[in-house]
């Protein structure tokens, strides 16, 4: 069974949880154009690699953030929105993380 | 007849005929390129030659043809779609599948089998009588059942689901098929290398080459080769090439899975579908239950199978068909699906010229590999989008017009 850490109470098995989506920075609503606002609602960088994301944990109803490779599955870090370090995005998807060898021997 | 029979078997050498030639080095230039030798790229290159006369083309493939999302889909053809425009769009599809075998002169095994889409819910009953009418306004053959015209149709099937959750009704669509997924992808090759289509395996595009927003070329692991057109067909890769053009699009990669039981004697006639238990079920032509469930629940670029979604999946076959318990599942896989928000493709020209789309095909793209390279070949030979697809465009997302096809696709494929 596959676990995650919820910062606020600790690894539960992977059931709990609620995939949010990728983390973006949200423009400001008053002064985006209607394109900006587009471009925040639907697109996204969607190549492998280290991504932020937010996640939920439905029992105790927790948002929280993951970083995580996309290619390999693994959870590097997580931690409640806010409380912890928040490098910008750049340094996080280079899309160039783990060996994309790996997908082709498991298929 | 006979004496032919005796001079093969005394000559010794039993070479089969090549479907398609080996190439290996690529020419210099090709007036256009295919990312992607699934069933989507070869047929685009197949209509490209056939309708366009365009021959000078060049499909590259990282791996095998056919190994990528087209040898690995449950293989379900249909067309009883929610918007008229992708009810309009997979009719035209199943069309062409239909005279297909004759037409690339290979044995498809496309047979036609009926397709229930059962409701167990008051709320799926209303989506399964929208769908009905939509399909019928468009001229296709669907229509709302009662659960005896179900058991008349498969008298196996526990209409409780062992009391768990009643069916009430079903979406029959008569033209629902079932095909030969990978000779789908070799047809349309042999076809397209017939017409002087070269097909190169093993060969990845590793970059793509933009100046002043036009396509100039592409790198692969066997040199750099110039083009004026891309066409990207490569499902669950698109991420990984629209970020080479740094392109963005709503796509998300999410696995799914797929798997078989052991050979039985042939007792499933039509292809059922549960949204609500997740599961969809047919009988191949080697008497194995080809079986499929909803998506991987987030995203990941990878192709592994779990445990999670067999235990689940079978338990809800057990619910609907209690004798299957003692059945042993064979085989699992998973493929990597490019899924998009309103579960409609993502077709058509790009802001980068010469850059052509075709992706966004989920977890229901087998079904329309004749449209989508029939209508792409069009709009790589016209630099205009196929009327067809029109619906499907990436810029849909910039104007809040989405394609809401969720109703009729996200678990029926
Ligand atoms: C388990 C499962 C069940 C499904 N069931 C159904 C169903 O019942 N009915 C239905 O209609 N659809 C179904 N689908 C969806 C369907 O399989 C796909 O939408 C369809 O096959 C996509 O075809 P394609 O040719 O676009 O992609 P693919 O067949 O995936 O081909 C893309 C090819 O591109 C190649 N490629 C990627 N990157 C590069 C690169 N950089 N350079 C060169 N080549 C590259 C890949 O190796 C691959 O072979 C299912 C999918 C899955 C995974």
């Amino acid at each position: 069974m596959k676990l995650l850490n919820c910062p606020m109470n600790g690894l539960r098995p992977l059931g709990e949880f609620i995939y949010g989506g990728e983390y973006r920075e949200m423009p400001n609503p008053n002064n985006s154009s209607d394109l900006e606002w587009a471009s925040y609602v639907h697109y996204r960088d969607n190549a492998p690699g280290v991504k932020k994301e937010w996640w939920f944990h439905s029992p105790s109803g927790t948002w929280f953030i993951a970083e995580r490779n996309t290619l390999s599955d693994e959870v590097l870090n997580t931690y409640l929105f806010g409380k912890a370090p928040f490098p910008k995005n750049e340094n996080l998807s280079d899309g160039k993380l783990g060996d994309e060898k790996n997908t082709e021997l498991s298929a | 007849m006979a004496y032919q029979l005796l001079k093969f078997a005394l000559g010794g050498e039993y070479k089969e005929p090549r479907f398609f030639r080996d190439c290996q080095t690529p020419k210099k230039s090709y007036d256009a390129i295919i990312i992607g030798g699934g069933g989507h790229g070869l047929a685009a290159a197949y209509y490209l030659a056939k309708d366009h006369g365009i021959t000078n083309v060049a499909v590259l493939e990282r791996g095998y043809i056919g190994g990528g999302n087209t040898g690995r889909n449950t293989a379900i053809v249909r067309s009883n779609y929610l918007t008229p425009d992708g009810v309009n769009f997979y009719d035209a599809s199943v069309k062409l599948f239909q005279g297909l075998s004759t037409e690339l002169d290979i044995n498809l095994f496309y047979t036609n089998r009926g397709h229930f889409t059962l409701a167990h819910s008051e709320s799926a009953m209303r989506t399964m009588r929208w769908r009905a009418e939509v399909n019928k306004h468009v001229g296709v053959k669907s229509e709302v059942v009662g659960t005896d015209e179900i058991s008349k149709a498969c008298p196996q099937l526990d209409i409780s689901c062992s009391g768990k959750s009643p069916i009430l009704g079903a979406l029959y669509h008569e033209p629902g098929s079932i095909a030969r997924h990978d000779a789908v992808a070799w047809g349309y090759a042999r076809a397209a290398d017939s017409m002087g289509v070269e097909i190169f395996q093993n060969t990845e595009v590793q970059s793509i080459d933009v100046k002043n927003d036009q396509v100039q070329g592409v790198q692969t692991n066997r040199g750099y080769i110039a083009t004026g057109k891309v066409l990207s067909a490569v499902a669950g890769f698109t991420p990984r090439i629209t970020k080479m053009v740094n392109l963005k699009t709503p796509i998300v990669i999410q696995p799914l899975q797929a798997c078989v039981t052991e050979p039985m004697k042939p007792w499933l006639d039509t292809i059922l579908v549960s949204g609500s238990l997740h599961v969809y079920v047919s009988q191949s032509s080697r008497g194995e239950l080809v079986m499929g469930s909803a998506l991987d629940p987030y995203e990941v670029h990878h192709t592994k199978s779990t445990f999670d979604f067999v235990e689940g999946l079978t338990s809800h076959i057990a619910d609907m068909f209690p004798f299957l318990s003692n059945v042993k599942v064979v085989r699992q896989w998973a493929g990597m699906a490019d899924v998009t928000p309103d579960f409609a493709p993502l077709m058509g020209i790009t802001p980068i010229k010469g850059f052509y789309l075709d992706a966004g095909w989920g977890t229901w793209g087998f079904k329309a590999t004749p449209i989508s390279g029939k209508t792409m070949a069009h709009t790589l030979a016209h630099d205009k989008a196929h009327d067809l697809i029109h619906s499907f465009r990436l810029s849909r997302f910039d104007e809040y017009e989405l394609t809401g096809e969720k109703g009729a696709a996200s678990v029926g494929h």
